[in-house]
């Protein structure tokens, strides 16, 4: 059994990234008020059914309620609305989406979507990610990294599993070779589309050690269902010790850049 | 008036000639029918696609049941369907559900029949050109079906077609072409029904003396004729892209199975996607104006007093209309556009939801001092609010780019806008069907069939699309050939039960309501022209009513809904009616 099967339940799947109380509380919140909403307006509304039901003798009468009463419903939803707005919307906005970590505060990786594979990159100790050729890519190489660049001799590739370190921002160069799909880790509450062509930053710091789920979310093909991959987020130690063992295999097949397999 | 007579003389000539009279007609109400009974084959065949979906969502990987074994080796060998036909299912339920059967409906069926005599007039402005409408429609219609069998099968890109993935897809080919037929069909019936609603209304129909349908279906012309060109355009630039070797949608060194893509690239994927939005957000507004139109006559009628806030309504109609073409991009909040972007689409999100709030509330309080009869066209009019309430406030975390962050292509998303479309629009074009059948056909439904028929159909449309919201928070996926090859759908796959069983009985409960309709088309009980005591001119012609409409033109006094006014002997009087008897 993988160990991310127990994250999910009926409700949102547990918090493990700081996006992620972030965006529950909306979600709570919204729902609350959708629910609140949605009960009261149901009983307004079965209660002008009964009352004025077609009845012997009784006519329809052609006054209307007051203006006051119908521009309730709206300054309520309005008011409401701008809150989440100010309060809510615009200041998760940017920090989840428009204020980027510093490169150097974060653990770089970059991932590259393919049909269906997610093929996720390490910049090895230099810090740097290797020149890249789309003419060298093989099942051997599949991000086409060139040897010849001296950067890319300590990059290291995986498929389909992605390891973070937990408490430090993680900063993603997200992009595809082929379609568009879309890179989910739903305990993370993460969520970007990979464009061809484009490079778009992606960033959350995981808050909770353990395994979870990258699913993609945009139909990208026949195999888009089976598309997915494994976070597992370890302690800083564990993932130094994790790196080191990963991109230091014997010195003849790294040029090939090594995958490790799923 | 000289349009009139001379469409009058020639189509006098072919009345007994049942090719002109049936097939190549240019009368308003024979291209209404067309539609009709074509716009509801439609709705059955894309409803029959997606419970193919439904029992592979619910059951995945095994045999469907009764019409498995008919499907071919290339579709659904043994009887299991393949991911390349699960594909094909979703993009063509999204296609023939939106251009093939609710707008032909809403708008060609409904908008065709009913404007032109709720206007006083005699006939579209331009009958050829609405024949002409129909006749673009059916053989896109018949190309989308016929793609099935096409080398290549259906197009399996989704109904959004997002490139790369459209262009290197197969089937898509057809699916462009086949497109550019259906636009060219709403072009064509637009722009004849903004012409007929400003050149065609009878002697003293002034504009505030519309009924809200007859405004519902002009402000939806007016989408359709600004937001449809585009999308045309776009199609044809991805027909290029495919067939031509263009490169409009693709980047450079694009590396598809590990093969370098022959395009020379410095295309712009999210190009389509913003052209694709910039209609496929309007479209909404052209799903709901009609039945909101609908729901607005029959609730007027059926409480006999005058609906509330009529300009508000219609003002608030006009707004939706014009704010529907700045509120695109919150389908891409997360497609890689700027983020910076995202806020302006939030705050116009947000201001929309104001006039659909303030139509909704029109529409629940002219329901306050009314005199409720709950036929069966009232039950569905009045379901409509709850339920195109429930798919409106569940917009609000989709409309938020925070929340949408985790909500955005979960099924959270395909329950909010079945909400809207399914349980809001179709159960509107239900209720105007129960409506307009004894001005159709002269002859009404059955009362008792029909109210059978709305409590199942209510019953199981909330079984389909409530799980679906569930599903949706727990994370759950979209468009997944399989949901239990991914772990975070396994805890909710029971939900996919509950709504594959639901979709299942909802399709039995349409049974009744077919046998009702054409049973009801021959022997269902006479009745006289209007049936209902409605007060708009669509009832004051013959049910149905003869070539012309009617016998002279009617000249109008009063507004749309004189219901129920103190001293009159009746409670209600027709707009042609000069003096309250």
């Amino acid at each position: 059994m993988n160990g991310a099967s127990g994250n999910y339940g009926m409700g949102l799947p547990i918090q493990a990234s700081d996006a992620a109380p972030h965006i529950d509380l909306g979600l709570r919140v919204i729902h609350f008020a959708m629910f609140a909403i949605f009960i009261l307006w149901s009983i307004f509304f079965v209660y002008l059914l009964l009352k004025y039901r077609k009845r012997a003798g009784v006519a329809a009468q052609r006054e209307h309620m007051g203006l006051f009463w119908s521009l309730l419903p709206d300054a309520i939803v309005l008011g409401f609305e701008i809150l989440l707005i100010f309060f809510y919307a615009i200041p998760g906005w940017t920090r989840f989406k428009m204020d980027a970590p510093k490169p150097e505060d974060s653990t770089q990786i970059e991932i590259v979507a393919q049909q269906f594979n997610w093929n996720i990159r390490y910049p090895g100790p230099d810090g740097k990610f290797g020149r890249t050729d789309p003419k060298l890519i093989d099942f051997a190489n599949p991000l086409g990294i060139d040897p010849t660049d001296p950067a890319s001799k300590d990059d290291y590739v995986s498929v389909n599993q992605l390891h973070l370190p937990v408490g430090k921002p993680v900063l993603i160069r997200l992009s595809s070779m082929d379609v568009i799909h879309s890179f989910f880790i739903p305990e993370f509450r993460v969520k970007q589309d990979a464009v061809p062509g484009m490079r778009v930053p992606v960033w959350f710091t995981p808050t909770r050690e353990g395994q979870y789920e990258i699913t993609c979310a945009q139909l990208c093909g026949v195999g888009h269902a089976i598309m997915r991959g494994d976070v597992s987020v370890h302690t800083p130690e564990d993932f130094q010790k994790w790196l080191a063992e990963a991109s230091a295999p014997p010195a003849e097949a790294r040029a090939a850049a090594p995958i490790e397999q799923w | 008036m000289k349009d009139h007579s001379e469409h009058g003389e020639h189509n006098g000539a072919h009345q007994d000639d049942f090719v002109g009279k049936y097939i190549f007609s240019v009368d308003h109400k024979v291209i209404g029918l067309q539609y009709l009974f074509t716009s509801m084959f439609f709705l059955l065949f894309g409803f029959t696609l997606v419970l193919l979906m439904r029992w592979q969502l619910a059951y995945p990987g095994t045999r469907i049941p009764l019409i498995g074994s008919l499907l071919p080796l290339s579709l659904a060998p043994g009887g299991v369907m393949l991911p390349s036909f699960y594909n094909s299912l979703g993009a063509m339920h999204g296609t023939i559900m939106v251009f093939l059967g609710i707008v032909p409906l809403g708008v060609g069926a409904f908008g065709n029949y009913v404007l032109p005599l709720q206007i006083g007039a005699p006939d579209m402005a331009f009958p050829r050109m609405n024949m002409m409408s129909y006749w673009s429609y059916l053989p896109g219609g018949c190309l989308m079906l016929l793609s099935f069998f096409l080398p290549g099968g259906a197009a399996q890109s989704g109904w959004t077609s997002y490139p790369p993935l459209s262009v290197i897809n197969p089937g898509q080919t057809t699916w462009l072409i086949a497109m550019v037929f259906l636009i060219t069909s709403s072009l064509l019936g637009s722009i004849n029904f903004i012409v007929t609603t400003l050149n065609m209304r009878a002697q003293g129909m002034t504009l505030w003396r519309m009924p809200v349908f007859v405004w519902a279906q002009f402000v939806t012309a007016i989408l359709l004729l600004l937001a449809f060109p585009p999308l045309e355009a776009a199609s044809i630039l991805q027909l290029m892209d495919r067939v031509a070797g263009t490169s409009f949608y693709i980047p450079a060194n694009l590396v598809v199975g590990g093969k370098l893509l022959d395009h020379t690239g410095g295309g712009q994927p999210l190009l389509w996607q913003h052209l694709f939005w910039f209609l496929a957000h309007p479209e909404v507004y052209v799903l709901i104006l009609p039945a909101m139109g609908i729901v607005a006559e029959i609730i007027a009628n059926n409480t006999r007093k005058p609906l509330f806030g009529y300009k508000e309504i219609v003002g608030a109609m006009i707004f939706l209309g014009g704010m529907s073409f700045v509120v695109w991009a919150h389908h891409m909040f997360l497609s890689g556009m700027t983020p910076a972007l995202s806020n302006f689409f939030l705050v116009t999100t947000m201001i929309i939801s104001v006039p659909s709030v303030a139509l909704l509330t029109c529409l629940v309080f002219s329901l306050h001092g009314g005199s409720i009869r709950f036929t069966v066209p009232m039950l569905f009019a009045l379901a409509f609010l709850p339920m195109f309430g429930i798919g409106g406030l569940t917009g609000l975390p989709l409309g938020m780019p925070v929340t949408d962050i985790y909500l955005h292509d979960t099924y959270y998303v395909i329950g909010h806008f079945h909400y809207v479309v399914v349980t809001g629009t179709i159960i509107a074009l239900m209720g105007g069907t129960y409506f307009w059948f004894p001005k159709w056909f002269g002859r009404r439904m059955s009362e008792g069939w029909g109210k059978f028929h709305f409590w199942t159909t209510l019953l199981c449309m909330n079984g389909v699309f409530m799980p679906m919201f569930i599903m949706g928070m727990a994370g759950a996926s979209r468009r997944l050939y399989d949901p239990t090859a991914q772990l975070h759908n396994l805890t909710t796959q029971p939900m996919n039960v509950v709504s594959t069983i639901s979709a299942i009985l909802l399709m039995t409960a349409q049974i009744p309501f077919l046998v009702n309709f054409f049973y009801s088309i021959f022997h269902g009980e006479k009745c006289d022209s209007n049936p209902w005591h409605v007060t708009t001119l669509d009832w004051a012609c013959p049910s149905p009513p003869p070539h012309g409409n009617f016998a002279k033109p009617p000249r109008v006094y009063r507004g749309p809904y004189e219901y129920s006014l103190p001293g009159a002997k009746a409670d209600w009087i027709p707009q042609d009616v000069k003096e309250a008897a």
